[in-house]
């Protein structure tokens, strides 16, 4: 039970840094630790002790597996995760070729 | 960008060459070993992001190379969606239907479609990474300027 | 098991509070590093080498992404102006904590002790899913032949990604 409550506190760090930071890449840097939280939760939830890999091979029966459908959900997320940090990042970078920081009260302050 | 030494340089030549090899097995072996399209694509594109690191945007003539991967990207989908399509024409009318035989599990030849959908997805993904990273690259090139 | 799990956990609870906190953030992009490659020592723990291949890839590919981005523009995370409203935005995220903890607890009821896990939908898909699908790999069975349209739609948003990348980072229009 411990795991789930750390990677809650995972989930709880990545959500103050998205709240209390004020420069972009930081809330980028947060909401990658908010993905990564959540993508071991599900791998946590799916694990049985004593399984093995969700790969069928000889000597090793369908009933000592672990859940291989929270693998296949997470093996989509982490491919989608890369790409919307790379649009974050690039609305980062688009923002500072316009206002010079990456301040977010200050791109506030200018706007216009 | 500039390119780095001849070290690297050679380094590179020859790395590159054996991450793709790697990449095309594991989009290939999908279905009988860990990885599948979505790894196997992320190990190609990382061969390509190696080799321009290492040689500096000089390396690709890089507009014509993002057009290029962005099509590239787009008939792979069109491939992965036309392929689900013949489902609903082949046998029983389901989406995503798997028509061809299934095969004997632990053979290269088996997993009926799913193989074909590994290797389009993994153009896919190869693809859409290099596109990502081409324009990185190329909005470097012209802000420099 | 899940000690060692708790371990590597704790560290990457340590370096992600490191990211956050980092003054410089070239820094704070190497503890998320540290994070990411972690969680792939999570995966081949928790016996999910699929998972552990793509993540250590992503996250190659995402740090030399992030530090393309950070070297081209500013390093220092400025602290010329105080924050002023930095109470309340502390206060706001407590208050948010409670309310996810909440829902946590709701959700932690429902679930089984870690390494109990009873399959209930999963069990169609693993046994007799080799049969049916003809792939040795239960993931990849799940993937293409059990869940397509997911996976479907995962490969378009990564095209539709792709596409807004392009879009937002040009600067001379086409002709």
């Amino acid at each position: 039970m411990t795991v789930f409550i750390l990677s809650f506190l995972m989930l709880l760090v990545g959500v103050h840094g998205v709240l209390t930071r004020r420069n972009l890449i930081k809330v980028v840097i947060s909401l990658t630790i908010i993905e990564f939280s959540i993508f071991l939760m599900l791998a946590l939830i799916g694990f049985i002790s004593g399984g093995e890999a969700p790969i069928l091979d000889a000597g090793i029966s369908a009933g000592r597996m672990v859940d291989p459908l929270p693998q296949a959900m997470v093996l989509t997320a982490i491919v989608i995760a890369l790409a919307t940090n790379a649009m974050l990042l690039t609305i980062a970078i688009r923002l500072y070729k316009k206002y010079g920081t990456f301040d977010i009260r200050r791109i506030n302050e200018l706007k216009g | 960008m500039k390119g780095m030494s001849l070290i690297v340089k050679k380094m590179a030549q020859l790395m590159s060459g054996l991450i793709f090899v790697y990449g095309a097995y594991i989009a290939t072996h999908g279905h009988l070993t860990p990885g599948g399209g979505f790894a196997g694509g992320a190990l190609i594109a990382g061969a390509f992001i190696l080799m321009i690191l290492a040689n500096g945007s000089g390396y690709v003539r890089l507009k014509r190379q993002e057009e290029g991967s962005s099509a590239v990207e787009s008939a792979a989908v069109l491939m992965a969606l036309l392929l689900a399509t013949i489902g609903l024409a082949a046998g029983t009318m389901v989406f995503f239907n798997n028509y061809l035989p299934p095969g004997i599990p632990g053979r290269l030849i088996s997993g009926g479609v799913i193989p074909l959908y590994n290797v389009f997805i993994g153009i896919e993904v190869a693809a859409a990474l290099m596109t990502i990273f081409l324009a990185l690259v190329i909005y470097k090139e012209e802000i420099s300027k | 098991m899940e000690v060692m799990l708790s371990v590597i956990i704790g560290f990457m609870i340590i370096a992600s509070i490191t990211a956050i906190y980092a003054k410089d953030l070239l820094s704070a992009i190497i503890a998320q590093g540290f994070v990411g490659y972690g969680l792939v020592i999570c995966f081949l723990i928790l016996r999910a080498p699929d998972l552990a291949i793509i993540q250590i890839v992503m996250e190659t590919v995402t740090l030399i992404i992030m530090v393309a981005v950070v070297l081209d523009s500013s390093r220092e995370e400025f602290d010329i102006m105080p924050d002023k409203t930095q109470g309340v935005t502390i206060a706001a995220s407590f208050l948010f904590a409670l309310v996810l903890l909440i829902y946590f607890n709701r959700a932690i009821s429902g679930l089984d002790r870690f390494g109990n896990h009873t399959l209930r939908m999963s069990e169609a898909y693993v046994t007799g899913a080799a049969e049916q699908t003809g792939s040795a790999n239960l993931v990849a069975g799940v993937l293409w032949d059990f869940r397509g349209y997911d996976t479907l739609g995962e490969a378009t948003v990564l095209f539709t990604a792709a596409i807004g990348v392009i879009t937002i980072i040009r600067l001379v229009g086409k002709k």
